[in-house]
Parts: structure tokens; sequence; C-alpha cells
């Protein structure tokens, strides 16, 4: 690669507090459109804001999460600029004093840690959206006024892949504190990035693109990968990059240029007179710190040391917050010894069943008592792995219980040996061939007896009991 | 005696002694605006009816202060037919003091950019004692309607002096209250670190009865200050004695008319005679008070008028694109005056700009209040003249904004530093134009202003003189 | 400072204000003299003194995250120069 691709991501977070950042309004979705304004986020004349105390917590916790200085003074500004879904045509945000400083936020990749430097976090409001329809666009403000926290990376960031990863994990870290439900999907996180390439060893950075319209993490990691590969090939070509922004077609999988602009917006910053600034003391942000949730690293470190899992399950099952509480409630009901069998259960069927319907482990409406139930049947060979892992999936179908289940579909065990001698002895005298292969030290042939007398007995038989039949008579006889 | 020359307090006293009804009141009033406002046009859009809301007593509200229902247009053409859907607090407050809102709003300086009155859209108010001459502004249209008793008492609002030099031109009283001490909310922001909502009446007594209705912290206002409000008619008192007064020497030199400076002298010697301790203090920064104010005024101004676009109310001109309809809305719906103010409040919060104006004029401001906390150390208070001349001819400045400008001089620093200030009457002119006598205090004194103001008041008699219309 | 006629039609794009050819004349002109006049700011010494953008000494003013009833989309849309069903409507954006 003759090129170094310089990344920075400016995420876009909307707290979920219940009202607006400046108003009284709620903040629920989906609502009709202009049904949640009032005068306020409606840029009325004569209507002036005040700051939601729980964004600013919220703020100062995000700040804290993403290892930030909070700033003991700072400011809101006013940001001006005309647009249709900016009803003051001013954004009400922060410029030169903002909420934090100089974070950062520890990626994994290739099995290495590396270290993302966070500009800034600041706070501001959103704007309301636009449709648009043939020879007019349509205004909707009630998300105008939400609050937002202004995520700005360090161009640190060397790759889609760890863009991708950084985003991954911001997500991660942001979901445990439960200020945001961080979903690119839904809108209540965006993403911007801006790229430039430059000959590795050149200290000086390249033309900065920006890229705009990503809708997903998946949608950033391959807008990204497209632009560094066309910035390359122009390069090659001896092209003189232009500073612009582009936009990101998912269908076409291509960037595409934005109308020009002529020249960087003037915002015209000044203090915002409204609001008067915040000092926030050295006690209260050590306040704020303590009373910080478990972060999704120390929860994964605690998860390795106190169930003895892998880093890696520990990984999976820390991987979102809901899971994690989920993983903790089935856990805890076992001895440390007997913990392994839990794990693979987490690891293993709960999470094939979560991934192949798109949903949580939490999502999947098991309680963590009822899967605990049906691992003891497990465990006390009641039933087998293999009867067990369907009456998962009627569990997770009917919402019935594992005992219910079970009873209805009979499945108990069959471990006794006197029921089962009769049908192994059925089982060698159908099978010649098999026990021959057996005698003849093949190994394949145990098994295949085994299903055999499985098949014969409705899959109830204990197939470890079996085999251990299945020895007896053939080594002895 | 005809109902309409009342204060509002010999009206409730009235009242209550049951000499008087608010419904006759109210018609006493809608007589006297039918036979004078055709020629002082202190009201806008005569076409609307005035609906009775007799039991109340009626209080006139400039056209820049949001009420619920009934049209707020600034006197600006780009907030045409604009009805609010909510009240300004102080209308609130208004109204839950059983006071009407009186339906007819008060003329004024098309979005209070001015200080006469002559740039409404309405075409200008006429001073009640000279028609040909300006009733001042922005506030021109509250102040002339008390003047010439076309109402009882009235609200306007104040940034660079909108209240008290209307006050000062139509012989009236008119309060600036310190910043913070009464909401802004509903009051159609022009600076918002300025602006202040207050009361113009034909004395001191009606004043401190509408501060005690108006005053007080707004939980929708973070900028309105939350410390109690006093009974500020308990501030009525006739006594100065001991009262330490500064007059600033920087207000008395050129430019200000002979018989003004003579009308404030003969003041001063009468708040002496009164017991009054008379003390030549130094502002030193007020020669830069105008230039700081035409700089962070103007840049507030241009960004609290973004939001008239065309887009969710009021004027909107037809086109195909978004930014034509901005630019044709904007250019044909605001005035002059408007336009004049917008693009230099741009401009100096344009890139490149910033530091060399805007910035600067933010520690000029803080050297401007620091000129007033040096004096208010040592005074009491401080008097001067409201306006450096009597009420000018209307058209006479129209030409040359720049002298519309400095007619603010002793006005505008009182707004930088966020102190309170009112004019109380203190003569006329040899013409029978009234002259304005300035009384400053410190942050959230107004009863020492109440106090020297009402001791005058009540040992002259130019209160009691109107208009002959 | 001198303020030119480009300067000022940029200024008017940026306060997305239409002028006509002869209000632009007379606007340079005004501006001109008011900035001359505001010169005199220049005089003084800054250094050592801070900015007032605030002239009360208020800090920390907030409110409870508690939802209050928004206004009906009826008097929302009520003034609105013009609407289709419960949007707004402006000529088309052009991104």
């Amino acid at each position: 690669m003759k090129y170094e691709t310089v990344i920075g991501l400016e995420v876009h977070l909307h707290l979920n507090t219940r009202t607006k950042a400046f108003c009284a309004c709620s903040t629920e979705f989906g609502s009709k459109p202009n049904s949640q304004t009032c005068p306020v986020c409606l840029g009325f004349p004569g209507s002036l804001p005040v700051y939601n105390k729980t964004a600013l917590d919220y703020a100062v916790k995000v700040a804290l999460a993403l290892n930030c200085q909070v700033q003991e003074y700072t400011k809101f500004d006013r940001k001006n600029y005309y647009y249709p879904d900016l009803p003051k045509n001013y954004q009400i945000s922060q410029y030169d004093l903002p909420l934090s400083l100089a974070g950062f936020l520890d990626i994994e990749i290739d099995g290495k840690i590396k270290r993302i430097g966070i500009t800034r976090v600041h706070m501001e409001e959103d704007a309301g959206k636009l449709i648009h329809k043939g020879n007019v666009s349509l205004i909707d403000l009630n998300r105008a006024g939400v609050p937002l926290l202004e995520i700005v990376s360090e161009p640190d960031i060397s790759s889609p892949e760890e863009a991708h990863e950084y985003l991954s994990c911001l997500k991660s870290t942001l979901e445990y504190l439960e200020v945001s439900d961080c979903d690119m999907e839904k809108g209540s996180l965006r993403c911007d990035a801006n790229i430039s390439l430059r000959p590795h060893g050149e200290k000086k950075l390249g033309v900065k693109i920006e890229l705009k319209n990503m809708n997903s993490f998946k949608a950033v990691k391959d807008a990204l990968a497209f632009e560094a590969e066309r910035q390359a090939r122009a390069l090659d070509e001896g092209e003189t990059l232009v500073q612009e922004t582009r936009l990101w077609d998912d269908k076409q999988g291509a960037t595409v240029t934005m109308r020009t602009k002529e020249g960087s917006q003037d915002y015209r910053y000044f203090p915002e007179p409204d609001l008067p600034p915040f000092t926030i003391t050295k006690a209260r942000i050590e306040e704020v710190r303590l009373a910080l949730p478990e972060s999704p690293k120390e929860k994964r470190l605690r998860f390795i040391r106190d169930y003895g899992l892998s880093d890696y399950d520990a990984k999976i099952l820390t991987s979102s917050k809901k899971d994690a509480i989920y993983a903790e409630e089935v856990l805890k009901n076992f001895k440390s010894e007997a913990k392994k069998p839990a794990v693979n259960w987490l690891i293993g069927p709960m999470l094939s069943e979560a991934n192949a319907r798109g949903l949580s482990l939490s999502g999947l409406k098991v309680s963590a008592h009822d899967l605990c139930v049906l691992i003891g049947f497990v465990e006390r060979q009641e039933v087998s792995n293999l009867s067990a892992k369907s009456v998962l999936t009627e569990m997770i179908d009917s919402g019935k219980s594992a005992d219910v289940i079970i009873k209805e579909k009979n499945l108990v065990q069959v471990s006794d040996t006197g029921q089962l001698e009769s049908v192994v002895q059925e089982v060698i005298n159908a099978n010649p061939k098999s026990v021959a292969d057996f005698k003849a030290g093949k190994g394949n042939a145990l098994m295949f007896l085994v299903g055999q007398a499985m098949k014969k007995s409705q899959g109830k038989a204990n197939p470890k009991v079996l085999q251990d039949l299945f020895k007896r008579r053939l080594i002895d006889a | 005696m005809e109902l309409f020359k009342l204060t509002a307090h010999e009206l409730q006293d009235k009242i209550k002694k049951g000499e008087a009804a608010p419904k006759e009141a109210w018609c006493a009033l809608e007589e006297r605006i039918k036979s004078v406002d055709n020629k002082v046009n202190a009201y806008v859009r005569h076409s609307q009816p005035v609906t009775q809301n007799p039991q109340f007593i009626p209080i006139a509200i400039k056209d820049n202060i949001c009420t619920e229902g009934l049209n707020t247009e600034c006197c600006s053409r780009i907030l045409e037919g604009f009805k609010p859907p909510y009240d300004a607090t102080v209308i609130t407050k208004i109204k839950a003091a059983n006071l009407a809102v009186f339906d007819l709003k008060a003329n004024m300086d098309e979005f209070a950019f001015g200080s006469s009155t002559e740039n409404s859209c309405f075409g200008p108010s006429h001073n009640p004692w000279n028609l040909e001459c300006v009733p001042g502004g922005s506030s021109g249209g509250s102040a002339a309607a008390v003047a010439s008793d076309q109402a009882f008492w009235a609200l306007g609002s104040d940034t660079g002096g909108s209240i008290r030099q209307p006050a000062s031109f139509c012989g009236i009283v008119g309060l600036k209250p310190t910043y913070g001490r009464v909401s802004r909310y509903g009051l159609v922001a022009f600076a918002s670190s300025l602006d202040q909502i207050g009361p113009l009446t034909k004395d001191v007594e009606d004043s401190t009865l509408l501060m005690n209705i108006i005053a007080g912290h707004d939980a929708n206002d973070a900028t309105s200050a939350d410390i109690p409000v006093p009974d500020y008619t308990k501030s009525l008192i006739n006594d100065v004695k001991g009262l330490k007064i500064g007059i600033p020497k920087e207000y008395f030199v050129e430019g200000i008319h002979p018989e003004v400076k003579k009308s404030i002298e003969e003041a001063i010697n009468k708040l002496k005679s009164l017991g009054a301790i008379i003390k030549e203090v130094s502002l030193p920064h007020t020669e830069y008070a105008v230039p700081v104010y035409y700089i962070v005024a103007t840049a507030e101004a241009s960004s609290n008028l973004a939001r008239f676009d065309g887009v969710q109310y009021g004027l909107r001109v037809k086109t195909d694109n978004m930014i034509d309809m901005y630019k044709k809305t904007r250019g044909a719906g605001f005035g002059e005056e408007a336009k004049r103010r917008v693009l230099l409040g741009t401009f100096v919060l344009s890139h490149g700009y910033y530091d060399a104006y805007y910035l600067r004029a933010l520690k000029v401001r803080t050297m401007i209040k620091e000129d007033f906390d040096r004096v208010f150390k040592e005074c009491d208070c401080i008097v001067a003249p409201t306006a450096p001349t009597p009420a000018f001819k209307i058209g006479e400045k129209t030409g040359d904004p720049l002298s519309m400008y400095l007619s603010d001089i002793y006005t505008i620093s009182v707004n930088l530093a966020g102190i309170p200030a009112i004019s109380v009457p203190c003569g006329f002119t040899k013409s029978g134009l009234p002259v304005g006598l300035q009384i400053m205090a410190k942050p959230f004194a107004e009863e020492v202003l109440f106090r020297a103001a009402y001791t005058y008041e009540q040992n002259t008699e130019w209160h009691k003189q109107r208009p002959k219309l | 400072m001198a303020i030119d006629r480009k300067t000022v039609e940029y200024v008017a794009h940026l306060a997305r204000i239409e002028l006509t050819p002869k209000e632009l004349e007379k606007l340079e002109h005004q501006l001109q003299d008011i900035l001359g006049f505001i010169d005199k700011l220049s005089r003084l010494d800054i250094s050592q003194t801070p900015p007032t953008s605030h002239i009360l000494s208020l800090s920390n003013v907030l409110r409870e995250d508690t939802p209050k009833s928004s206004l009906p989309a009826e008097k929302v849309l009520a003034n609105a120069p013009s609407r289709e069903a419960d949007f707004f409507s402006v000529p088309k954006v052009i991104e």
C-alpha cells in the first residue's frame, strides 16, 4: 500500500432524555408530525431556551466514560446558518469552550489494543426532519431541539476496519451508560467521516474529504473502503483532490459528489446570550465518575474472574449490556465448578437461536430461571443434549416453560440400563457388520450403533448409558 | 372629570369606591382614541375592532410583546398577520393581576430598531405635545398613548433607551428595570443581553404598581434573576435627605441642547434643596457606549432576526427555490433600518472581523460596567439627562442614521451595564416640548430609583401637565 | 476600516437579504460611516480586560427533565404561509 489512510469520525448521539434540550416537549419517537413542538423548539418569536438538567448529567457521564477532561467552565454558542429544518436559523451548540476535551477510546484490532484519541465531546440540539416531495420540501419539527452530543475523534483511525471497530466499541461503551439507544438504524447515532490519504512517511495530511449519508456501521466501513480506493487511484493518476463533501450511495456502493458549496461556511459563532454558562466543580465530576455503571471492559474482566470464562466467551457475553445482565442472571445460579455447562448453553444454543432470529439473548424471552431449569435436566441426565436443544427452540417459539414441554413431549431420557439392555441387544443382532467393524477397531462403528439404538428408542435413550452398554456387551463377548 | 385623564391608581381608587366601573373606563378610552388617535397614531391596526373586556382595567402593550391570539407584528411587514399561540410571561402576570390586555397594540419602530417610531411599517406616531415631532422610540406608540390619555398605562421594551427616551420626549414616566428583573419570555428579541420590558406611566406610583405585577423570576427565561420582588409601592417615600447623587461630567459636554441642560440643572438643584447630596462623578468610557452598543446589539439582533424567513409564519414571497425565498422574503419584509442593523450585525460577527469588532466590544462593555460599579461605591444613584435634545421633528434625522444613533447617548450605557434607570418629566422647552430627567441606580436597586423619582415628582408639577389635543 | 461593495454583497448573502442596486449603494456609504464611527474603539487598550457576554453573574440554570404538553399541531401551523397536512411546506431544497 503506497498510501496511509487517515480517518476521523464525527458521531452525533441522541440522548434519551424524556424531554428536549431546551424545552419540555416530549422526545418520544414516532408521533404525528409537528405534534411534539412548542414555541421554544419551533423558534417562535419571543421564545427562550432553558437547558435540560438530565442532558447535562448524561453529557458528563459520556465524557467521563470516554476518558475526557470535563471542563469546569463551559458555555453554549450560536452556530448561525440558514436551512429549513433549523427553525431559528441558528443551532445552539458549543464552539470554543466545549464540555470536554482530550479523551480516548481503546479498540482491539488484530489482537492488539489501539488507542483512538477523542478531541472533544460537546452538547448541542438537533434539527427537524425534511421530506422531499416533488417540488416542495415538507418540514416536521418533532425532532428539532432533541439533545445531541457531538463526539469527535482524532484522525487516529487508519482503516475502514478500525473505523468499524471504533464505532462498535463506542456503541458498546455508551449503551452501558444507558444514555442513548445508540442505534444507527433508528437514527439515534449518526456518523460522518473524514478521510484523507498521504504517502507513507509523509507528515503532512492529504486533502480531507468528508463523507455523509452512511446509515449503518457497515455502510461507514464500505464507504471508507470505497473512498480510500478512489482516492488512491486518483492520486496514482496524478490528480489533485479537492476538499469536498461526498455522499455514500448504498445502492450504488459508491461515494458521489454533493453539489460543491461556495467555500466553507461562515457560522459566525458567538456566545449564546440567552443561556448563562455552566460551572462543573471537580467534586461534581468525581461524584459522577464514581457513580458510573460498570463499563463493558470492567464487566468482561469480572466475568473472566468470577465465572471462569475465557476472554473470548466473556467478550461475546458482554458485548451488549442487556445480554451481559441476562448471562449473569443465569450464571449466578451455578456453583463455580458447574458453570461450564451454563456458559456453553449461553454461548452455544442460546446465541445460535438469538443470531438466527436477529435478537439479543434477552430478546429470546427465555427467563434466566427457566434456562437454568432446562440446564438442570441435562446435567441430571434426565434429558439428552439433543432433546434439550429442541426443547429450547420450543420454549422460544411457544413461550412455554422447560418442564411443561419436557412433560408434554415425554422427553425424559431413559437411563435405566434394564430397559436399554434389550434395545442394545436388538441393535447388535440387527447390525452384524457394524459389530464386526467395532471389534476390528473402527471407532465410528460404536457411534453408528449408538445412533441406531437412539432411533429405536425415539431419542429417549441416554446415549452415554447406551455407549457403556454397547462397550460392555461387545468387548466382553 | 373625563375618566381617561386619570392615572391607573386613581382609576383603581374610583372603582374601589364604586364611583366608576371598568366598563366606563373602556368606553372613555375608546372615545378618546376615536377622537385623537387619527392625529397621534399611537396604535396600530385600527381596523381591528376593540373588543371589550369590561371587568378589568386595560393596559396598552407594545407590538413586540406576544399576546396569544392577538396580532404581534413588531410593526414589521415580515411579521404580517402573525398571531402568537402563547402569551409572554408579563402578559400572563398582567392577566393574573386582573388587568386586561388592550386589543390595539402600541406602535413602535420596526423590531425596536429606532429612536423615533419613524421606522414603523404603519407610519410614525406623533408627539402629543407637538404633532410635527416624533414621540421618541422605539416605544413611541406606548409613550404617545399614555401622554395623550389614550391609555392609562402601557408596557414597552428598552434595549438602548426605548422606554426612557420616548418617556422623556412625551413628558411621562418610563422605567427600564435591571436586566433580569422582568422576564423576557415572549418579548420578540432584539438584543438578548440588553432587552428589558418595562412600564410607561403617567406617574411614579403607577410605575411601582406595574413593576409589582411584572417583576420576578421566570423558569422560562434562563436570564431572569431569582431574587424576590419587594413591594415597590413602599418606595413611594417623599424624602431624599442624605441621598448621594452622582452627576457624571461626561454627560454634560457639547451636544446637549441648552434648554435640556437648563432643565436638568434646575432639577438637580431641586433635589439638592430637598436634602440630596450632589457630587460630580466620572464615567470615563461614556463616549464608547454608542459604538459598543451598535456592535453588540446589532450582532445579537442579526442572529435573533434570522428566524424571520417566511417558513413558519409571517410574510412569504413565493418562489420556486429556498434561497430565493429567504432572500426575497427578507428583502421585501424588512424595512431600511432593520436591513442596516442586520447587515452591520452580520458583518461584525463574520470571519476575520469577530475579534476586531465583536470581541473588542464585549471587552469595552466590561469597562463601561466597571465605570458604574466604581461610581455606585460612592453614590446611591446617578442623575443625568435622558436625551440630549427634546423631541425632534419627524423626518429630521431619517436621512442620517448615525445622527439618530447618537441621540441614544445618555441611555445606552445603562443597558450595557445592566442597571435600572427611570425617566421622569422635569420641565419643558420654550416651545413646549417636555424634558426628561434620568435617574440610574445599581442592579436591583429600583427602590432607590422610585424613591428619588417620587420625591422629585411630588415636589414639582410637571407630571400633572397634559398636552392639548 | 473600509467596507466595499463586494463585502456588502457578501454580508447580504450571509444574512439572506436581497438588496436592490440602489439599496446596495446607499448601504455601502452608510455602513462605511457607521464603521468609521465605531472605529474609535480601537483606541482602547483591551489587553487586560475580560469580555462580558452575560451581564448577570448567573450560572448553572437548568430545568427538570419532565415532559409538559406540547402545542397542538393546529396551533403550530396556524400561521404557516404554506402547509401540507401537518407539515410546513417550502419550495424544494436543492442539495
